[in-house]
């Protein structure tokens, strides 16, 4: 506490600085929510209409897809963990981090070896850091993905999936560690199998209740499924890297208010301090001139 | 009448709704053929490959669009065209399209260069038959 006034108004001049920035990165990431809501929503209709597409495809015939088959003996599993690529966005990498550890475990358990795939540069730190093997990591968009993201992802998942037992790189399936975006104020990490898919999860039922329409396949169910559900993968994934997104915005929103409202917090107790530095410095000189007039005095009476 | 009558058509992108809206034909290219399809027409799921879609809107005029791959489902007179990437001829940009065929031309050892061929192909045929 034994800083001079000048110190003070430094700290609180830097403080106030700080608040500035903080308090635009609030309200960037405020307005970057609406977007990626918006695209969000934007993207549904595909989503709504590949599900109802799929459905309809595994209701009315029983085709038996390499990408829906329950391997016998799980051995190896990998996990895509869908991280940030910057920080300031409080807890939100660490708290999919801490998700996905306890997946690991969770699946070590089960005696399943893990391959991890990393989106966001937040991740790959903390794995490099750790010195853990990565297969692979997609990095730059983590705040705003584009459909071509999602697509290179699921690619190099379904390939890894298809693999023949014995390569490098093949698994008998796939996890997804994402958060899921619930509110502006709750998200919550979450994991999800990807493959082998559960296609008819009851969640999408067809609208008002009806039945789907015996549709015919053109040129056969196998082909069409065959083309569809690498898409459905691909879907699902650019569905968690938009919940991702949002995610991340809300947390860096949520963060760097909290950030700006402590600024202000520390400039009021700094200004408080620096009055009273100022305060206590006038008191000291009255006090000081008081004295030496008192002495002056005193001298002068002395002389008399 | 027209609301029940025509098809009810939805062009969507991965990451939008193209177009959305009634039309009396649609025209797409499937793995098997050309695909047209009327109202009424029997529920269908059908793979697309890289092409034009043809739609013609009850008012104004035909529209086409260019799609990578992806399909066709009709039920109900309602007609659902999904794809990665569409586009209508209004949106290409065909200089791109050409710089692009070409690109894809040249490199004629890439893994791709043959869909990415076949792409710039449809944007631009898709440009051309709306001008």
């Amino acid at each position: 506490m034994a800083l001079s006034v000048r110190e003070y108004r430094a700290r609180i001049k830097s403080t106030e600085s700080m608040k500035k920035i903080t308090r635009a990165m609030e309200l960037i990431a405020a307005s970057r929510i609406i977007k990626a809501q918006q695209r969000a929503q934007s993207a549904a209709p595909y989503a709504r209409e590949l599900t109802r597409a799929v459905s309809a495809v595994a209701t009315y015939s029983n085709v038996d897809h390499p990408l829906t088959r329950e391997p016998e003996d799980p051995k190896k599993a990998a996990v895509l963990i869908v991280t940030s690529d910057r920080g300031l966005a409080g807890a939100y990498s660490s708290s999919v981090l801490k998700e996905a550890e306890r997946l690991a475990e969770k699946l070590r358990g089960e005696g399943k070896e893990i391959d991890t795939y990393i989106c966001g540069r937040k991740g790959e730190a903390y794995y490099k850091f750790r010195g853990r093997p990565v297969m692979k990591t997609w990095t730059g968009f983590s705040d705003q993905p584009s459909y071509e993201a999602a697509h290179e992802i699921g690619r190099t998942l379904i390939e890894a999936f298809l693999a023949d037992e014995g390569e490098a790189n093949a698994v008998d399936e796939v996890h997804v560690v994402f958060t899921r975006f619930r509110s502006m104020l709750v998200q919550e990490p979450t994991d999800v199998r990807l493959l082998p898919l559960e296609v008819v999860e009851g969640e999408e039922k067809p609208d008002n209740g009806d039945v789907l329409p015996l549709y015919e396949f053109e040129p056969s169910a196998e082909a069409v499924l065959d083309g569809l559900l690498p898409q459905y993968v691909q879907s699902r994934i650019f569905f968690a890297l938009l919940q991702a997104a949002a995610s991340e915005l809300a947390a860096r929103q949520k963060a760097m208010k909290s950030a700006t409202d402590n600024a202000d917090e520390l400039i009021k107790k700094y200004t408080r301090i620096a009055n009273q530095a100022r305060q206590a410095g006038i008191t000291q000189e009255i006090s000081e001139i008081v004295g030496g007039v008192n002495a002056l005095a005193d001298a002068n009476a002395g002389q008399d | 009448m027209a609301d029940t009558d025509q098809l009810q058509v939805e062009l969507v992108a991965a990451d939008r709704t193209v177009w959305s809206g009634q039309a009396t034909i649609v025209v797409a290219k499937t793995v098997d053929g050309d695909l047209g399809i009327l109202r009424n027409h029997a529920p269908v799921l059908s793979l697309l490959t890289d092409g034009v879609v043809e739609i013609s809107p009850v008012d104004g005029e035909r529209m086409f669009a260019a799609v990578d791959g992806g399909f066709l489902s009709v039920a109900n007179n309602r007609v659902s065209i999904l794809s990665q990437f569409a586009a209508l001829s209004h949106e290409i940009n065909v200089e791109e399209a050409r710089a692009e065929l070409e690109a894809a031309q040249s490199d004629a050892d890439g893994d791709d260069a043959d869909e990415r061929v076949k792409r710039a192909e449809a944007r631009i045929r898709a440009a051309e038959k709306a001008s």
